[in-house]
Formats: C-alpha cells, sequence, structure tokens
C-alpha cells in the first residue's frame, strides 16, 4: 500500500514540479491574495473594535495560509480528474493491489505541495516584516491546522474527481471551497461582522480554523481544541466521500 | 458605412451575439460571480465604512463599483475565448477568403461582448439597488454608468480579441485572465485611494487606470455628479478602448496576412 502511495504521489509531484503552468498559479495566487489584503486594506485594522496586535499583515496572513493550503488540495484534485479523463486511472486501478493506495498518493502529493506554497507565502511574509508573536509551538499548531484543511480539501476534490472523472468538475471542486473561506471572517474578526454574514459565519466551520489559527499567531491561543477537532472531523467526513466515490469509480470502470 | 459594409458588420455582429448568449457557461459567470463577490465584500467589510473619512455609510454602495470592473474582465475572456475559437477551427482562415475588410470583422466580433455588457451593466445596477445601494445621481446617473460599463467591456472585450489574435490559443487567453485580475486587486477597488496606508500599495493604485474606472462609476453612485472623476473614468475607458482597439487591428493584419 505504502509503495503504491508513494509512486503516486511521486508521479504527481514530478508533474506539478516540472510544469511552470502549474506552479506558477499555485505559488502567484496566494501571494497575489496576500499583498492585496494585507496592503490594500491594512488600514481595516483602524476600524473600531479591531484588535489584533500583531497588526493585519499577520491577521490576512492566516487565511491567505488556510487558503492556499485549501486550494494546494483543490488543485491537487484537478490532478487527479485530468487522470480519471485520460485514462491514467484506469490504468492505476488495474496495477494498485489497494486502490485506496491511489487516493493516500493523492493525499500525501496534496500536503508536499502545500508545504512548498505555504513555505514560500511564510518566507515573503517575514520578508515584508509580518509580526509573530506566538511561540514555536503556537506556529506548529498554525500550520497543523492549515495542513489538516488542505487533506481535507483534497480528500473532497478527489471524491467530486472520481464520481465525474472529468476535467469539467474543476468549478465543482473550486467553488464550494472558495465559497466556505469567504464566508468566514476574512478582512475583520467574528465579533465585527453584522447581518447575514455574521449569521453565516457563525456557523461556518472555517471560521473556527481561522478564528484559531489568528490567536496562535497572536501567542493568545482561543478555541485551539475546537479548530482540530472540525479538522479532523473535515478529514473523517470526507475520507467517507472519498471512499464512496472511489467504488462509484471502480464501478464505472474508471 | 456603405450598404455593404452594413451587411458584413451585421453578419458578423450577429454570429458574435447569439454565440455569446448560447453560450451559458460564458454568460452565467459574468454575472453571477461578481455579484457573488459583491455580496461576500459588502457583509465583510461593512466595517470600513467606521473609519473615518470613509466616503459612503454603506460598503454595499462602495462596493457596487466593483462587479462593472469584473464583469468587463470576464467579457475579455469571453471574446478571447471567442476569436480563439474562431482561429483555431479555421474559420477566421474561411473568412479572409471572402471580401469581409478586417474592420467590420472586429467591429463585428465585439457586438456580442457589449450585448453581454449591457446585459451585466442592467443586472448588476438592478440587483445593487433592490439590495440597498443608494444611486445619488439618480436615473440619468444610471445612463451614465450603463455608457462607461459599454465603454470599459469594449476596451477589456477589444483587449481578449487582441489577445486571441496575437497568440491564436483559447488556452493562452485563459492563461492571461490571472494577470488581468491583478490589475484590479492593484486598485482602489477594496478601500478609496486616501485610505489605503501602504505607501507603495497607494502609488501602484494612483498609476493604475482601473482606479478611475472604477472612481468614475463609484461617483455616480456616492457622490451624485462629479465631473473630475467622470472625466478620468470615460478618458481611461476610451484610453483603453483605443489601445486594445488598435493592438486588436494589428494583430488581425499580421492574422490576415499569415492565412
Amino acid at each position: 500500500m505504502i509503495a503504491t502511495a508513494r509512486a503516486v504521489a511521486w508521479r504527481n509531484l514530478h508533474n506539478f514540479f516540472s510544469n511552470l503552468a502549474l506552479v506558477l498559479p499555485a505559488v502567484i495566487f496566494p501571494l497575489f491574495f496576500f499583498t492585496a489584503f494585507a496592503g490594500g486594506l491594512s488600514r481595516i485594522s483602524s476600524v473600531p473594535g479591531f484588535d489584533f496586535p500583531p497588526g493585519y499583515t499577520a491577521f490576512q496572513f492566516v487565511f491567505v495560509l488556510c487558503q492556499s493550503a485549501a486550494f494546494g488540495g483543490i488543485f491537487t484534485g484537478f490532478s487527479v480528474a485530468r487522470d480519471f479523463e485520460s485514462g491514467f486511472a484506469r490504468r492505476l486501478f488495474l496495477a494498485a493491489p489497494r486502490r485506496e493506495a491511489i487516493v493516500l498518493g493523492y493525499v500525501l502529493a496534496a500536503l508536499v505541495r502545500a508545504m512548498f506554497t505555504i513555505g514560500l507565502i511564510t518566507v515573503v511574509a517575514l520578508v515584508v516584516g509580518m509580526q509573530v508573536d506566538g511561540s514555536a509551538i503556537d506556529i506548529f499548531g498554525l500550520y497543523g491546522l492549515a495542513l489538516l484543511l488542505n487533506v481535507a480539501a483534497i480528500l473532497f476534490a478527489a471524491g467530486v474527481a472520481m464520481r465525474l472523472r472529468t476535467m469539467q468538475a474543476g468549478p465543482a471542486m473550486q467553488m464550494p471551497v472558495f465559497l466556505t473561506l469567504f464566508l468566514a471572517p476574512v478582512y475583520v474578526p467574528l465579533d465585527l461582522l453584522s447581518g447575514w454574514i455574521e449569521a453565516v459565519a457563525s456557523v461556518n466551520p472555517a471560521t473556527a480554523l481561522l478564528e484559531a489559527g489568528r490567536s496562535l499567531i497572536s501567542g493568545r491561543p482561543e478555541h485551539v481544541a475546537l479548530a482540530f477537532a472540525v479538522g479532523f472531523g473535515l478529514i473523517a467526513l470526507f475520507t467517507v466521500w472519498a471512499q464512496r466515490s472511489l467504488r462509484s469509480a471502480e464501478r464505472a470502470g474508471a | 458605412m456603405s450598404g455593404a459594409a452594413r451587411i458584413q458588420v451585421a453578419a458578423v455582429a450577429r454570429r458574435s451575439i447569439v454565440r455569446t448568449m448560447r453560450q451559458p457557461a460564458m454568460i452565467i459567470p459574468a454575472v453571477f460571480f461578481p455579484l457573488l463577490l459583491l455580496a461576500v465584500n459588502a457583509g465583510g467589510l461593512d466595517s470600513a465604512t467606521k473609519i473615518p473619512g470613509f466616503p459612503s455609510g454603506s460598503y454595499l454602495t462602495f462596493a457596487l463599483a466593483i462587479p462593472f470592473m469584473q464583469g468587463a474582465l470576464f467579457a475579455a475572456m469571453s471574446t478571447g475565448t471567442n476569436v480563439a475559437n474562431d482561429i483555431e477551427t479555421g474559420f477566421l482562415s474561411r473568412l479572409s477568403l471572402t471580401p469581409l475588410r478586417r474592420t467590420w470583422l472586429l467591429v463585428g466580433q465585439l457586438s456580442g461582448v457589449l450585448v453581454l455588457g449591457v446585459v451585466q451593466a442592467i443586472t448588476f445596477l438592478a440587483v445593487g439597488l433592490v439590495a440597498g445601494a443608494d444611486l445619488e445621481a439618480g436615473a440619468a446617473g444610471a445612463l451614465v454608468i450603463l455608457a462607461l460599463s459599454l465603454l470599459i467591456s469594449l476596451g477589456f472585450g477589444s483587449l481578449g480579441a487582441a489577445m486571441a489574435l496575437r497568440t491564436g490559443s483559447g488556452e493562452a487567453v485563459q492563461g492571461l485572465f490571472p494577470l488581468l485580475f491583478v490589475t484590479l486587486f492593484l486598485s482602489s477597488m477594496a478601500l478609496p485611494r486616501n485610505l489605503i496606508e501602504t505607501d507603495w500599495f497607494r502609488v501602484v493604485a494612483t498609476w493604475n487606470p482601473v482606479s478611475y474606472l472604477l472612481e468614475g462609476v463609484r461617483s455616480l453612485l456616492i457622490e451624485g455628479w462629479d465631473l473630475h472623476a467622470l472625466l478620468a473614468g470615460f478618458g481611461c475607458a476610451a484610453a483603453i478602448a483605443a489601445l486594445a482597439l488598435a493592438a486588436a487591428a494589428s494583430a488581425l493584419r499580421t492574422r490576415m496576412a499569415r492565412t
């Protein structure tokens, strides 16, 4: 099982890192969001009631970190869809003794891709002077949350890809994740939101991850256990989803 | 325009309009996504109105200008993809065998994007007003917004056509989409320029013509009739349209010569 997963992951990572058309969007988009949000909206920190001592750059860094982790999973989901569309997945299904290992391989690839992007964003954020008040353990927790989100996202996207088995499934993978992330407290903390968006953000699982991540980078951890529970819960949910989708692909003969 | 020219433009324009309107995959994202982002941003950034000096008490009103720009970016992709498709399928090569003049071909090809621009502008304005946005300039202001929006769509549509004619590939046109989006994000999209705190960002936003397009639409919504903002908005839109049309015409000349 491990050998199969490793082979699938290696192939995916080789394809990713040897193709600039795949690497550049994965890197440029998060940097671009970081620049636009942290640079263009920094005045938001002067809104009455906005209290985040490390500053607006760190506040937005956590969102961009979670976003790039989630989209690292989604972009890997595109690779799964491409493998099905091109017929490569059919050959993989024939060759793999345990087909769950194929999904595990994609998850490993998504994790490496996310770590690459997250590392780059962190370097850029530190270069532009982001203030980090949290301890090493806090920051470790923050990256842990981001990687949990990455695994949940690839399991969701792989599930969609294995059910629809076409690149046309791209929007069905992207849109729910995009909406979930942007319906969380992106620009200001939850208590500064009002109206319908506050109601939606209050029940949005991404809110728990974002708020806990921000508390970790500011060195004042809050609701971290809840965030990890949400992260593991999403992974459990989407593992079942991915497994059922795998069976669906098997029944369809990939 | 001579009778023959009218017939040529009408034939290409009709095809362009019908083709655009028959593709829900082109219309729905171009109308739906900007409205979705408007809803999310208007909710999420409402507290920005508490920043001293913010020009409006409603972030929805402030943000209503953004869908017009996003719609124009989608229009650029729509035109670019259609033109690239004509090149890839050999339709443009077949057209080059007919007496159709290049200028009329370009005008006709842009008709689809102009119709899409009208649909977008009316929808964005109607949804915005129903949701509670203000329109200080009144009904006449709505007509001016429609005119500015059409000029913006023409400019970005021509840019999409120029890209397609230069590259000849729909995939290449799609790949250029993020570059266009960057110009929107590095503008006064989310906050007025005088409230942008980061110096380099404010400088980029000040040099970015997209800021003036947004501020032109925004002035009619928030302030009423601000001649300076309107002149800057229409001036930038006209300049973009003229440059993009010239680029598209030049690329078409090269493309037709090749075929």
